[in-house]
């Protein structure tokens, strides 16, 4: 329990992370740590509190113990774009894009410069922000796509941009929540593809349900049960473990 | 200005043009000194409905308490006013000369000290721009810093709107009441109730508008603008791209604020009075309805909007005065209903691919421009600023 205040040599450091609902506690007590290039996978059966941590490193919502340290910077004292200009980015789990608003313009927006009111309103879109918003455009397939209405993209598209929008930003972290939820078969495979892309140079912990798409990209998986680490490891291990198989994987 | 060109397409310089020919050429010879009054009067509306397309229609915050800052800048206007026909000599018979007569009707001797820097022109107009920027600078930030937004932030300002009214009506002897702060004659000893000052202060009043108009456009063309829009659809994915959400809103708010004040000063000047019937709640929805009307994502709309309703107020409360207000909430009704775009969705969707085809020589768009076609440039933007081919 006094491990608290320690410095780690992890990039994200969960300690004893509590976090209760009127005396419900949906994360318990947590330690969770995430290495320098990585892809973490949290997964486990609804109401684990997958979501729950997610939103608490964000800053979404506020621990109500404990500490979590990126770069041994404590987060949880921080406001949530503070956390994001830290090197945090996170993607909702239903596709949380502007609609009315380009592909273009949706990266743009995400290009991390003039993010004051004073910097918005004197932002020029300069040879350095198209060249960037088109480089992502490109990895997440929808450089032919960039003057479209994100509203028309395909629900697949939808993610693809707003994981756009966070590499845009280049964090050290990206945070998706269930990138693959209703993708059709050939996307998940290219989203397995852009993650294990993507991951150069950065850390990814993810949130999923579907089994084959975390053995493709999980380095390290954490199970979750009622708000406490139930398992973790590599996805072999996990998979052998009785007392995952017997709460979430089954029989 | 670095080049007007990025921030003013063609369609929006034609529309600016346009506007600029029927207030300054088609309004001024077709109507005698009355009615071009009145439309002056529409106009000062069409201050507050503007600021409403930049906080409502794109920013997605609806305030139903406009009219306070209406009224902030037309009560600023009309204490100096009043000042200065308040003086020694033509109150000679009241007990206390020397201060406005309604404050020697309450038996107030002295003038109260808020009166006071009101004598002086210069702090007057700096005040119709800054007390509503202040006091919407509170009211932002005291509810968006605690995302206090949607509907619960339209009640608030409502709520504002009622209080500001209760407070004017209820101090009198500083405010003139409900009577309002009437019987203004002079600006630095200039007859404002002249013909020819009504002409020259209804050219001014264009003038302004016209400058609100580019200044909004140069807003809505900025990196802020887009942000606004975002906002509306998504203020979570906006807050987590690393922006203080609050403080964008804070600023839209004020700015719309600013813009309604500038609106209220110049309605005290072209009609010579100011009074809480323009500051409470009903005058306060009355100005969303002329937005709605126009088009709550037009800029241009917004002015249309204003003058077509007021229009027809003035005409249809002239033959039947008891049918309006049903007129109006029908209007409304049919508006939200029916053509939720207002005048600039119908003008969009119907007129603009001719207007495009026929003086710009361009094909109609391939339908890909949605609700809130904000950045469609009909020009070629320098190569940068090409999104793609």
């Amino acid at each position: 329990m006094n491990t608290v205040t320690n410095n780690t040599d992890f990039l994200l450091a969960i300690e004893n992370l509590t976090v209760s609902f009127d005396g419900f506690k949906a994360v318990n007590d947590l330690n969770l740590y995430v290495d320098e290039n990585e892809i973490h996978v949290i997964i486990g059966p609804n109401g684990a509190g997958k979501t729950t941590v997610l939103d608490l490193i964000c800053g979404r919502t506020k621990a109500t113990d404990g500490s979590i340290k990126f770069r041994n910077r404590e987060l949880t004292e921080m406001r949530e774009h503070e956390i994001v200009r830290e090197g945090v980015g996170r993607k909702f789990q239903n596709p949380s894009i502007y609609e009315d608003l380009t592909v273009f313009e949706n990266l743009e927006l995400s290009f991390p410069r003039g993010r004051s009111v004073w910097g918005a309103l004197s932002f020029q879109r300069d040879a350095e922000v198209t060249g960037r918003v088109r480089e992502i455009a490109e990895m997440v397939f929808l450089d032919t796509l960039l003057d479209m209405q994100a509203a028309l993209l395909s629900h697949g598209q939808k993610q693809w941009l707003e994981i756009g929008m966070l590499l845009i930003q280049d964090p050290e972290l990206l945070m998706l929540d269930e990138p693959v939820a209703g993708m059709s078969v050939s996307e998940r495979k290219q989203t397995a593809k852009l993650l294990n892309e993507i991951t150069k140079g950065r850390s990814v912990m993810v949130v999923e349900h579907d089994m084959k798409f975390v053995e493709d990209i999980a380095h390290r998986v954490t199970v979750l049960h009622q708000g406490k680490i139930l398992s973790e490891g590599s996805m072999a291990k996990v998979q052998s473990d009785p007392k995952v198989i017997d709460v979430y994987l089954g029989h | 200005m670095i080049n007007l060109k990025s921030f003013m397409a063609r369609q929006d310089v034609l529309a600016l043009l346009i506007l600029a020919a029927l207030l300054f050429v088609v309004m001024p010879m077709s109507m005698d000194i009355f009615r071009l009054n009145l439309i002056g009067k529409y106009l000062t509306y069409a201050f507050v409905a503007i600021g409403l397309v930049l906080c409502w229609g794109k920013g997605g915050i609806l305030s139903l308490g406009q009219g306070v800052f209406f009224g902030l800048g037309g009560y600023c206007m009309a204490m100096y006013l009043k000042l200065e026909s308040s003086t020694p000599e033509a109150t000679a018979i009241q007990s206390t000369p020397g201060i406005p007569d309604f404050m020697d009707w309450n038996q107030i001797t002295e003038l109260p000290w808020f009166w006071e820097p009101f004598n002086s022109l210069t702090f007057t107009l700096v005040a119709i721009l800054v007390v509503p920027a202040l006091f919407a600078f509170i009211i932002g930030a005291a509810m968006f810093k605690r995302r206090v937004g949607g509907v619960y932030f339209a009640i608030i300002t409502q709520a504002i709107a009622a209080i500001l009214t209760i407070l004017i009506i209820g101090q009198q002897g500083y405010t003139g009441g409900v009577n309002g702060i009437t019987d203004l004659r002079t600006l630095k000893g200039w007859d404002i109730r002249s013909d020819d000052a009504k002409y020259v202060l209804y050219f001014l009043n264009g003038a302004l508008l016209l400058g609100v108009l580019v200044l909004c456009q140069f807003v809505l063309k900025s990196k802020l603008g887009r942000l606004l829009v975002a906002l509306r659809d998504k203020e979570d994915r906006v807050r987590f791209s690393g922006y203080d959400v609050a403080n964008f809103k804070i600023f839209v708010f004020c700015f719309a604020a600013v813009l309604s004040a500038i609106g209220g000063a110049m309605f005290t000047l072209q009609v010579g009075f100011m009074s809480p019937s323009f500051v409470g709640i009903v005058p306060s929805i009355e100005m969303v309805i002329f937005c709605a009307v126009g088009g709550r994502l037009s800029i241009f709309g917004a002015v249309y909007g204003t003058l077509l309703v007021n229009w027809a107020k003035t005409t249809f409360s002239e033959t039947f005065p008891e049918l309006w207000l049903f007129g109006l909430g029908a209007l409304f009704i049919a508006v939200v209903l029916v053509f939720p775009n207002g005048l600039s969705g119908l003008y969009r969707s119907y007129l603009a691919p001719h207007v495009d085809r026929w003086i710009f020589r361009k094909p109609p768009e391939g339908g890909s421009s949605g609700a809130d076609p904000l950045d469609t440039p009909a020009f070629e933007p320098e190569p940068a600023a090409r999104p793609a081919e």
